[in-house]
């Protein structure tokens, strides 16, 4: 019989974590798919009913924070700026409805699958993760917070309790593409998501974020790629500007759902889609 | 706060009634309403939320009950099928489901109504596109899932008034499904839904390797160490022979492998105890030793000079071969005034991915057995289970549950020894369900293929020859590998006239799971081939792809490549004429998009022609029909046609009422049970409209004949059924005046029919049906160039079916077989050992089928029913090819490695240059 705690507090969940290394149950979307056929053994920590750590609020430092239980409907019915709309378009592709209803935003990032549909554009977004433990919170960018397919740099006494994403101070925009071989419920072949913000008085783009997903251990920012288009004109061609050397970074397998070189290729492609998608969404 | 706790009390609002439970908090909230509450209208097919059957709203919103646990219920308000009717009225929405067809099988009608249910409740006239993001997450193998979106948008207003047809005009009605008001209520019980209360539960120790050697260690010491474990089953508990089959002398299947494993998943022992204790058990200490062997997965390492033989009694690893051979295609071939195509194919395993998992429930009464399975043929079931436990066949009963998706693999046994065994020699009820993952690894799948075929024609566009050699991975055991084999050489040539023709197969031991059953047995497959080749053909000859096949299809009086001449029913040509149409029509669109397309985005419309023999190859196939009257005035029609969501029920009763007289609502089925119902063969190869109906209707008018006779009455008298006054005509009769016989009938009629067939030669030639079904689909797509990615924009379909009994259940079965052959051509490939779950493995969504347009066309078949011919496994055959062509005529690229993934059709793509 697996131990069981349900957390009334946040605090209380800390104190436990502390003691033991519990595995941490929040949607259970991802700790039920792995435990077919048999009992769950580990400890469980249930932490559904911690309802603060649920929503979205602008804080007054200029983060925007979504709580660690947030659902991925939550996220869909947020009254959020455009430069959400890529996070929104990842919502619409966790799984169906059911698994958006009962998965987490914090729970995806903490999964840590290298096909994570959410760690993408929270990536293009620059998001960091807030980590509390016994000793205080810790804020971790989130491309560093995971470290590998199923691994994270979140340490047994500790929970993550939200998402910080930092706002840009400027008009966004954002788009997110998602390459299965089916619609619906499927886990992707690679996807792109690409968060642009423009000077508010002109054309030029003063914040990029570009991140691709399926195509690496973790998903992973194209720095380059975003530099070069933090120099650019909105109003240019910006999907020309994606060359082949911004996706070195990337490094695709071969696997059920496709061959590593055409990960590369869609990667690109679909990169270029995105970008013109802001790009006339900017103009 | 609570630590180690055993059990937690939750208290939370269910259906809108207060629930409260003591139960394991980490517990499912599918266990909880279907064990610990006794509400099984929530159904279990994945555990992992890849499904969505078990669809419930949680505080308002749809979720995966299998993965909410219960201790977050408490102060939660649960919604659930059982929620929806009010006293056991439906509502809108499953009142819309029952009148349009939308649940088949059913298994999956609970999950989609409560994911539908949230959406209506916040959008009354929700649009197409909102109902497919609201029903994404619901997995549906049956009915394509048109049914069901036009039933969720239908919901909201009015809905046509049910069909009601008079006396003898049943057949051609569109009638509810006699058998689906349970299945939009949620009542319907499937396999896994009505276990005795007390039944242990049986779960199943498995060789986790392809190949292995085995040795059991001391399994009665494991089970005194642990407490509860009533029995664990070997070999050596098997008091009959430890061996099944569905073809007797072939039968070469353990059902305890005891010293060599042939395939991952492979059964060696069966734990039996409470479902508490054997659920939670780890078998990691379990007494047996697995030592890993080389494994052959493929046809080619199986052929392989020197390969080790996977049954030493089949050296070389061939199981069987097929050949159909008719004039001298060599010639043919070697001619200089001809054009020849050829090609090399490949399609991998296909799973049949029913949403039921395979479950079931047995007890021992006395000496003799009853065992309550989702099954496809209960006859086979007694006797072969009957062998294992060495008991006579009438000392098994066989209840057939509800089936939740069949499509051949619940031909083969699964869960049945198990459970005989279990109750057997425990004597206490026992259940089981499979888990996905056991479904998927154990049982039978679609034979992969690979096949190379040569096809010429004269340059005027006539066929002058054909040759074609398809070798099939069979796995591990013979299951319906000789089925395929034999099929495939008949079929190959598709539905035309072939002067030469030679088609050879072979079917392939491998350690693999069994490859067995999957609509079309192997046709499918071969279809791909031929008809992809046919439009490289007719491009080589300059005519339209269409044209081509016209000028060459089957007409009446020509012989088929097995020498057999049909004098009427070859519809094939009216179904391509029935095309042209939507054909010209689709193809002048493409182009004109094409030609304004920068690209990246081209479209592109294919077609594919199709002919597929109703029932046995050339063997016995006898249905038996038996249908009385009882003193008390019901009509009782025992229906042993297993209907596994295709629509038997309705179809043999709507036959059987007409051929009688008297009304479909008069008759009260009885259902497949061996102990009280005659044999109405096995639910496949397309047999039971066109066999089983045969029967019905011979069994119906011979009660008829009887009571004619019996009130003296005139051959034309109308009768009618009054309480227990039975009148003909002006005749009458009081019911309760006559002698009733051992089984309360009164009056009573039971009939056989067996469709004439001739054995095929050594050269296959003869009559191996004596009918086809025909049809052809039009299949237009839309492909993302720089992705590969295919997006199929509409399917046209067209099939003769004869005579459709009933027009709705033939869509439902057009819409659902068509979107089984999108998933072959476009998605499905399960790989042994890797794909064996519902997200790697991947079936279309809604999202993914588009409209699909049924054209019927009816030819009348002198044999069939009222003229019908067999429907099930003919829709899914054309679809692939078609997409294929599709892809083609978009690109000009084909591809003949399936599925035809992003990938792939990308690297096609750029290779063309």
């Amino acid at each position: 019989m697996a131990e069981y705690l349900r957390a009334r507090t946040v605090d209380e969940a800390l104190e436990a974590l502390a003691r033991k290394p519990f595995r941490i149950l929040a949607g259970g979307t991802d700790v039920y798919p792995a435990a077919v056929g048999g009992p769950i053994r580990d400890p469980i920590l249930d932490i559904s009913g911690l309802s603060a750590l649920r929503g979205i609020t602008r804080e007054a430092d200029g983060y925007w924070r979504i709580g660690a239980l947030t659902t991925w409907t939550d996220v869909l019915r947020a009254d959020l700026p455009p430069w959400f709309d890529g996070l929104k378009l990842a919502a619409r592709e966790v799984g169906g409805v059911q698994i958006q209803t009962a998965g987490t935003v914090a729970g995806n990032v903490c999964n840590a699958s290298p096909a994570a549909d959410g760690v993408v554009p929270l990536m293009a977004m620059d998001a960091a993760v807030e980590v509390s433990g016994a000793d205080g919170t810790r804020v971790e960018p989130l491309d560093a917070f995971i470290t590998g397919p199923r691994r994270t740099t979140r340490q047994p006494g500790e929970l993550v309790t939200a998402l910080l994403i930092p706002d840009a101070g400027a008009p966004g925009v954002s788009d997110f593409l998602k390459l299965g071989a089916r619609h619906y419920l499927v886990i992707s072949i690679a996807m792109v998501a690409v968060v642009l913000h423009r000077a508010p008085e002109s054309r030029r783009i003063v914040r990029a974020g570009v991140a691709v997903g399926s195509c690496s251990p973790v998903a992973r920012r194209l720095r380059g790629l975003e530099a070069v288009l933090c120099e650019a004109d909105a109003g240019a061609p910006l999907e020309d500007l994606a060359q082949e050397n911004h996706f070195a970074p990337l490094s695709p397998i071969d696997d059920v759902r496709a061959t590593a070189g055409y990960r590369r290729e869609a990667a690109r492609t679909l990169v270029r889609r995105a970008l013109s998608t802001c790009r006339e969404a900017l103009a | 706060m609570t630590f180690d706790s055993p059990a937690v009390t939750v208290a939370f609002t269910l259906n809108g009634r207060p629930a409260r439970v003591v139960t394991q908090p980490l517990r499912r909230l599918t266990q909880v309403l279907r064990e610990d509450l006794g509400l099984r209208g929530t159904k279990v097919g994945c555990d992992a939320g890849d499904c969505g059957a078990c669809t419930v709203l949680l505080d308002g919103e749809p979720v995966c009950a299998c993965m909410v646990h219960a201790g977050r219920l408490d102060g939660a308000t649960v919604e659930t099928v059982e929620g929806l009717a009010r006293d056991g009225v439906p509502d809108a929405l499953q009142s819309a489901f029952l009148r349009l067809g939308a649940a088949q099988c059913g298994i999956c009608t609970p999950g989609m109504l409560m994911s539908a249910s949230a959406l209506l409740r916040r959008n009354a006239r929700p649009t197409e596109a909102e109902v497919k993001d609201a029903l994404g997450g619901v997995l549906c193998r049956c009915t394509g899932y048109s049914k069901i979106v036009q039933a969720v948008m239908a919901a909201g207003g009015a809905l046509p008034e049910a069909a009601r047809a008079e006396a003898g005009q049943a057949v051609g009605a569109r009638l509810d499904r006699v058998d689906g008001l349970p299945k939009v209520l949620g009542t319907d019980l499937f396999g896994d839904d009505f276990p005795p209360a007390d039944a242990l539960t049986v779960r199943v120790v498995r060789s986790p390797h392809h190949h292995c050697a085995v040795k059991l260690g001391d399994v009665e010491s494991w089970r005194r160490a642990h407490p509860g474990v009533e029995a664990v089953l070997t070999a050596d508990d098997i008091p009959g022979r430890n061996c099944f089959g569905v073809i007797p002398p072939l039968a070469d299947q353990p059902v305890f492998a005891r010293t060599r494993c042939r395939f991952k998943g492979e059964a060696v022992a069966a734990i039996v105890g409470p479902a508490a204790v054997v659920e939670a058990l780890d078998l990691s200490d379990f007494p047996v030793t697995w030592t890993e062997k080389p494994a052959l997965l493929t046809p080619e390492a199986a052929l392989a000079e020197g390969a080790e033989a996977v049954h030493p009694e089949r050296p070389g690893n061939v199981l069987v071969r097929g050949l159909v051979r008719r004039g001298e295609p060599e010639t043919a071939l070697a001619a200089d005034d001809v054009v020849t195509v050829s090609g090399t194919y490949s399609t991998g395993f296909i799973e049949h991915a029913y949403i039921e998992p395979e479950a079931g429930w047995a007890r021992r009464i006395g000496d003799r057995l009853e065992i309550a399975a989702c099954t496809q043929a209960p006859y086979m079931d007694r006797d072969d289970t009957a062998a294992i436990m060495g008991l006579a066949p009438e000392a098994v009963r066989i209840l057939p549950t509800s089936v939740g998706g069949g499509f051949g693999s619940k031909l083969d046994l699964s869960v049945q020894p198990y459970l005989a065994l279990a109750a057997w020699v425990t004597g206490k009820p026992a259940r089981m369900a499979y888990t996905r993952p056991e479904s998927m690894a154990t049982t039978t799948k679609r034979h992969p293929a690979r096949i190379t075929a040569t096809v010429v024609a004269t340059r005027d566009g006539k066929l002058a020859g054909m040759t074609f050699h398809g070798t099939f991975n069979t796995g591990a055991y013979a299951s319906w590998g000789p089925t395929v084999a034999n099929r495939v050489p008949v079929h190959a040539s598709g539905p035309y006239l072939h002067p030469a023709y030679e088609c050879r197969s072979v079917a392939v031991h491998t350690h693999c799971a069994p490859a067995g059953a999957f609509r079309g047995f192997g046709v499918p497959q071969s279809a791909v081939a031929q008809e992809t080749l046919f439009d490289e053909l007719a491009d080589a000859v300059g005519l339209d792809p269409l044209e081509f096949r016209l000028r060459n299809a089957l007409t009446n009086g020509q012989p088929t490549v097995t020498g057999q001449v049909f004098a009427q029913g070859v519809g094939i040509r009216a179904c391509f004429e029935a095309l042209r149409p939507a054909w010209e029509k689709a193809r002048a669109a493409a182009d004109a998009f094409n030609a304004a397309s920068d690209g990246r985005t081209r479209r592109g419309v294919g077609v594919a022609g199709m002919w597929y023999g109703c029932g046995n190859t050339s063997l016995p196939n006898p249905s038996t029909i038996r249908v009385g009257l009882k003193a008390d005035g019901t009509l009782v029609l025992h229906q042993g046609a297993v209907d596994i969501g295709q629509g038997s029920n309705t179809v043999i009763t709507q036959i059987c009422a007409d051929a009688l007289g008297l009304p479909v609502e008069r008759f009260t089925l009885v259902g497949a049970d061996t102990d009280a119902t005659p044999d109405a063969g096995k639910t496949s190869a397309s047999r039971q409209t066109f066999v089983t109906g045969k029967a019905a209707f011979l069994a119906g008018r011979a009660l008829r004949a009887a009571i004619l006779q019996r009130l003296n009455a005139r051959d034309d008298s109308r009768l009618d059924l009054d309480g227990t006054c039975l009148r003909a005509g002006d005749r009458e009769l009081d019911l309760t005046t006559l002698e009733a016989d051992a089984n309360g009938f009164v009056l009573k009629a039971e009939e056989t029919f067996d469709p004439p067939t001739a054995p095929l030669d050594e050269n296959g030639q003869g009559e191996p049906y004596a009918a086809f079904g025909w049809g052809a689909h039009v299949a237009e797509v839309e492909v993302d160039t720089e992705l590969g990615r295919v997006f199929v924009r509409k399917l046209t379909c067209a099939h003769d079916v004869g005579r459709a009994v009933n027009p709705t259940l033939i869509e439902g079965q057009v819409e659902g077989g068509s979107a089984q052959g999108l998933g072959l051509a476009l998605m499905e490939e399960f790989i042994p050992g890797r794909t064996e779950n519902l997200h790697d493995y991947l079936i279309p969504t809604v999202g993914d089928m588009p409209e699909v347009e049924t054209i019927l066309v009816e030819d009348p078949d002198a044999h069939g029913p009222y003229g019908a011919k067999g429907i099930g496994e003919q829709v899914l055959i054309p679809t692939a090819p078609a997409i294929l062509n599709a892809i083609r005529h978009a690109t000009g690229v084909l591809i003949r490695d399936l599925p035809a993934t992003p990938d792939r059709v990308r690297a096609a793509i750029k290779g063309r240059g």
